[in-house]
């Protein structure tokens, strides 16, 4: 007798239990494939044009990168890395950037947060009323923003600011907002018994219970507004994207590559560190 | 005892266990001082305090004030038809991540793949697609597959496969080990083990992350079209670079439409799928 007898006793009773489980969903199935079909059709998907790119695409890539001699390494990466000097500064501000709009986002969607928060709101208007504002600060990309405070503000990284920080407001409000609703409401029951104000009783019974939640999330919105900041530019929002896209837009083959390789290195420790914080700061609530 | 000096006294007691808590904190205090040193110059280094942010205001006031009401109705076909472009290079580019994701996220995961050096190197290249912006992959595969919703399902894909693979082993790697040893203990090979054992415990999380990178994947899709990758994006882009303010917020009424819908629909299929599941 093999091995697996007692295994494939069982699985005969669990197959004949999924496959119930399968008939009735064999009719949406067949709905989900017919809209993957459809947008395959509407997306102009097909795999002829796929194969072509993708010669076009090494190119592409390959055109990126400068040759390196043997010999030469330290002087041919010094002439791909010609302008180092002004790409890392704005490399620098994009960062910048990210963090001033993840403070300014998040200090409003904290703010924000015990409106939008159903236990602990003033009534059920401002309830409604903020959580559409949250909604809306959410729902409307980050870009679109910074195309129009362009307008309002000029070229340069004020816009780019504004646009992440209201999204970030958005985001973080929602978030927020829901850890805030997951609370024990005991502390706060307890302090307003003991006749604190409302400031009070978010200061000394919500922040404690939500704030390493809250301090998470910003960690993880900060790796996104990074990645944001990297690309603002291209509406001409500021940061490292104004130069990228200059680059790629003139053909700056080799710039294009320098500056990509720059700014992926950059998202890549940044992520790092951020995640290591987060877990370091999960692993001690 | 009299009370006013019970009251006294617990005061003091709370205010001494209250130090000593504080105590450890001056390395703590001292980021948060250098971060806030650090915003300030940001502040002021980007026009916030200054001039440059009070000025702009009344601009934008007016910007908002010519944005109602929406316009352009008789535009409401073309509109439509790129929004329905853009759910379409959603919903392919997640679903084209997720295909790839799944094997590469077995690669990831430390549980399915022991080899710790190799386990690595995988995620690292997961994260490596990751670490650049949609928008920065769309005009890549502007490049290579020309202007259209192709590149911009490209793009999606791509940055989805890393998301997804990060997700997907992680969800792996989390999963209990009671199950698979089980079914290895009732003899169960390696394909058994995993699909016994360890399949039933993931695919909820696995779904669960999907569809929450099919709506982030549509919001993303909004904007591709800024650089040519097709969708709404486009017509967006092209109405506000020449101040078409009331149709430009037509289309960004019909983009909150489009993402309100999908964020429904996900909802169900999450609730359907996950929790309903095997009722």
């Amino acid at each position: 007798m093999s091995g697996s007898a007692p295994a494939s006793r069982f699985a005969p009773l669990l197959i004949a239990e999924r496959r119930r489980g399968l008939r009735r969903g064999m009719t949406s199935l067949i709905a989900f494939l017919g809209a993957v079909l459809l947008a395959a059709e509407v997306a102009g998907f097909r795999p002829g044009l796929l194969l072509a790119g993708l010669d076009r695409l090494g190119e592409f890539l390959a055109l990126m990168a400068p040759p390196i001699r043997a010999g030469h390494v330290a002087e041919d990466l010094a002439g791909w890395y010609w302008n180092i000097g002004h790409w890392s500064w704005l490399l620098v501000e994009t960062l910048l950037m990210a963090l001033l709009a993840t403070a300014l986002g998040t200090a409003g969607g904290a703010l924000l947060s015990f409106a939008a928060a159903r236990n602990l709101t003033r009534g059920p208007r401002l309830y409604w009323v903020t959580r559409r504002l949250l909604e809306f600060a959410r729902a409307v990309p980050d870009l679109v923003f910074a195309i129009i405070f362009v307008f309002a503000f000029g070229l340069g990284p004020l816009a780019g600011v504004l646009a992440i920080a209201v999204h970030t407001l958005g985001a973080q409000g929602k978030l927020f907002a829901e850890a805030n609703e997951n609370i024990d409401m005991g502390p706060v029951l307890g302090l307003r018994a003991a006749g604190a104000d409302r400031h009070e009783e978010h200061l000394w019974a919500v922040l404690p219970q939500v704030l390493p939640n809250w301090i998470s999330f910003t960690f993880w919105r900060l790796e996104i507004n990074v990645r944001s900041a990297t690309i603002i530019g291209f509406v001409g929002a500021g940061g490292i994207g104004v130069e990228l896209y200059d680059a790629l837009r003139l053909n700056y083959y080799d710039d294009t590559g320098a500056i990509l390789l720059m700014v992926a290195l950059t998202v890549f420790v940044i992520d790092d560190l951020s995640e290591r914080l987060r877990l370091r700061i999960a692993g001690a609530a | 005892m009299s009370g006013a000096a019970e009251i006294a006294a617990r005061q003091a007691r709370l205010a001494a266990l209250l130090a000593a808590g504080r105590r450890g904190r001056w390395p703590l205090r001292l980021a948060l001082a250098a971060l806030a040193l650090v915003l300030l110059y940001a502040a002021v280094h980007v026009g916030l305090i200054g001039s440059q942010f009070l000025d702009g205001l009344p601009r934008l006031a007016g910007a908002a004030a010519m944005m109602l009401p929406p316009a352009g109705f008789e535009h409401l076909p073309e509109f439509l038809w790129a929004l329905i472009e853009t759910i379409a290079m959603g919903l392919l580019g997640t679903l084209l991540g997720a295909l790839v994701a799944f094997p590469l996220a077995l690669l990831c995961a430390r549980t399915t793949l022991p080899l710790r050096l190799l386990q690595f190197g995988f995620r690292r290249v997961a994260d490596s697609l990751r670490s650049l912006d949609h928008l920065i992959w769309a005009i890549v595969f502007v490049r290579a597959v020309g202007l259209g919703p192709l590149a911009g399902v490209l793009a999606i894909a791509v940055v989805d496969v890393g998301n997804l693979a990060k997700l997907y082993s992680e969800a792996i790697d989390n999963a209990r080990r009671g199950p698979p040893e089980g079914v290895r203990a009732a003899g169960g090979d390696a394909a058994e083990v995993f699909r016994w054992g360890m399949l039933p415990q993931v695919l909820p999380n696995i779904l669960s992350a999907t569809l929450y990178m099919w709506e982030s994947n549509t919001r993303s899709a909004t904007i591709l079209g800024i650089v040519g990758a097709g969708g709404i994006g486009y017509q967006l882009a092209d109405r506000l670079r020449v101040y078409e303010w009331g149709q430009a917020s037509l289309i960004i009424l019909l983009i909150l439409a489009a993402v309100y819908a999908i964020d429904f629909i996900s909802a169900h299929l999450g609730r359907r799928l996950i929790e309903g599941r095997g009722g």
